[in-house]
């Protein structure tokens, strides 16, 4: 949580730019950080009240707003925008009740062929590895590359590890993977360079429930260990290995 | 009441003007790749703007209509024809039960747009029935297929037609190359240099372009640029690699990205651009953000009015 002189001097320090003429990038910060984060999830929520704005798609320090050109043209905009801004009681950044998200996993070989590896590169024994991630409190910076893919951040340093050299051309459904900083579950089956720990045998993206998305920017993620009983008995597969 | 599909096409899609609001969860637009095309199919049958169309790209499909409607042909021209009479796009036609509508090959343009009286009729998926193949969204299936041999597409019969015709004036010029961009704030990463070099050049359309964006081939720009914090892409963005060569991305483009962008296509070129083949050329032109906007107000004024 920030205090209220930070913050309102950050909001000051928001940039406005065109990008094109039916879309504007908002600047937070150079930085990633909590309350850079905290800021854009207040800033987004403002905006969803704003007649003409067709799609909105925060990151780590910026927010793209894409707008309806039949309502704002060039200066329009950018002054609804600043609007906005002005209006917002930036002292409820960081209180914003969080969602938080459990996620089940089943840390296992037949699900995460690259904990060996991991493991090696890192220098801790598997059980070890699957305790850090485990026991870690993330936080969904971005949603993007798929349809739900939540960039989630960060992961204890000594987890740290780099892509594959090559990526795999099909990382099974709910695959739980880690690269860098970053940790991810696979919401579909698509190509991925993520170093696999594990599986959940949960749906991240479900188009026809209220939710649609399990994970959305903003949100505190954890992963919860569960065995291969547990996994097979919530409909978990081994499908893809 | 329906199209029946004797032959599928290589890339037939069914179309609306496209998935808005979802973006934040990763959900891609998706849209016709020819907006001003998609909106022209829809004024001249006098359906809403958003009515589903059919986005035909390249050719090769046949449908036989199994009631009477009216349907309109827009965008690239295609060889149309119906019953083997040819029928130039930019228009209205009649169609009774039994004629066959046959889309060759592009002889002008890569993307046609079939639209019938009342629109395509298909489920919504989270709000728009916009076929993006990537996500398993929208189409008639809702699963993000394509069309498919022996499909049904189905629509509302209808026995009035109007016939109508586009202006000679109001019909998109594709054999412009110049494709207007306006610069964005990351305009500024990149040297004088690279700047010139970038529009004073011809690019060509590589093999590689897709719904998704169009990856061109010529004079490197800022090769070996870091990359910047991903952050959301917005439609016509050109993004810029480590090899330096330009990719612009369209209507199925992913939401979020870290390449550094030197600049943004116009929503009135991106569709011009979007009927330029591989191995076509093109050039990129200054434009102002003022100017752009004018563009387009004038072009939705224009069908708007003429409606």
């Amino acid at each position: 949580m920030m205090d209220n002189q930070a913050s309102a001097a950050a909001a000051t320090s928001i940039e406005i730019s065109l990008v094109s003429d039916q879309a504007c990038l908002l600047q937070f910060s150079n930085i990633i950080s909590d309350a850079v984060a905290d800021q854009i999830s207040l800033v987004t929520t403002a905006l969803r009240e704003l007649e003409g704005i067709i799609d909105l798609i925060p990151s780590y320090t910026t927010l793209l707003v894409v707008f309806d050109t039949g309502c704002f043209d060039r200066f329009a905009i950018q002054k609804a925008l600043q609007g906005v801004l002005a209006s917002i009681d930036w002292s409820s950044a960081g209180n914003r009740a969080s969602q938080e998200v459990v996620i089940p996993v089943y840390y296992g070989p037949e699900v995460g062929p690259d904990l060996e590896d991991v493991a090696t590169h890192c220098q801790l024994d598997i059980e070890e590895v699957i305790r850090l991630h485990s026991t870690t409190t993330y936080r969904a910076y971005a949603i993007g590359f798929t349809p739900g893919f939540a960039f989630l951040g960060n992961t204890p340093e000594v987890l740290h590890v780099p892509r594959k050299t090559t990526p795999r051309l099909k990382v099974p459904l709910g695959s739980v993977a880690i690269a860098e900083r970053q940790t991810a579950v696979y919401p579909s089956v698509t190509p991925g360079g993520w170093q696999i720990l594990g599986r959940t045998p949960i749906a991240l993206v479900d188009w026809a429930s209220d939710s649609l998305a399990l994970i959305k920017a903003g949100d505190n993620v954890r992963f919860e260990p569960m065995t291969k009983e547990e996994f097979l008995a919530q409909g978990g597969n081994f499908d893809g290995f | 009441m329906a199209f029946k599909v004797l032959k599928p096409g290589m890339l037939t899609l069914l179309q609306d003007l496209g998935r808005h609001g979802y973006q934040h969860l990763g959900v891609t637009s998706g849209g016709p790749m020819d907006e001003v095309a998609f909106r022209w199919g829809n004024a001249l049958l006098d359906n809403p703007d958003n009515s589903p169309q059919l986005e035909i790209t390249f050719g090769m499909l046949s449908l036989e209509a199994t009631q009477p409607t009216s349907i309109a042909i827009v965008g690239a021209d295609l060889e149309a024809t119906i019953n083997g009479e040819a029928a130039m796009p930019w228009q209205t036609y009649e169609i009774k039960a039994g004629d066959v509508i046959h889309f060759q090959q592009s002889k002008f343009g890569l993307r046609a747009y079939l639209a019938v009286k009342g629109g395509f009729l298909a489920a919504p998926v989270l709000g728009s029935v916009a076929t993006v193949m990537r996500e398993s969204l929208g189409g008639f299936d809702g699963k993000g297929s394509k069309v498919q041999k022996g499909d049904l597409l189905p629509f509302h019969a209808t026995s009035n037609h109007t016939p109508r015709h586009l202006p000679r004036l109001a019909i998109p010029n594709y054999e412009q190359v110049e494709i207007d961009v306006v610069t964005g704030y990351q305009y500024a990463r990149f040297s004088g240099l690279d700047r010139a070099r970038f529009f004073n050049s011809d690019y060509t359309l590589s093999q590689n372009c897709d719904r998704m964006g169009y990856r061109l081939e010529g004079q490197a720009v800022g090769q070996d640029q870091p990359g910047i914090i991903s952050e959301g892409i917005a439609y016509g963005a050109i993004q810029i690699p480590s090899d330096g060569n330009p990719i612009v991305l369209l209507k199925d483009r992913q939401t979020i990205g870290g390449y550094p962008k030197i600049g943004c296509v116009t929503s009135i070129s991106g569709g011009l651009l979007a009927q330029k083949k591989p191995g076509d050329k093109i050039g990129f032109r200054f434009m102002t953000i003022d100017q752009a906007e004018r563009e387009r107000h004038l072009q939705m004024s224009r069908i708007n009015q003429w409606r």
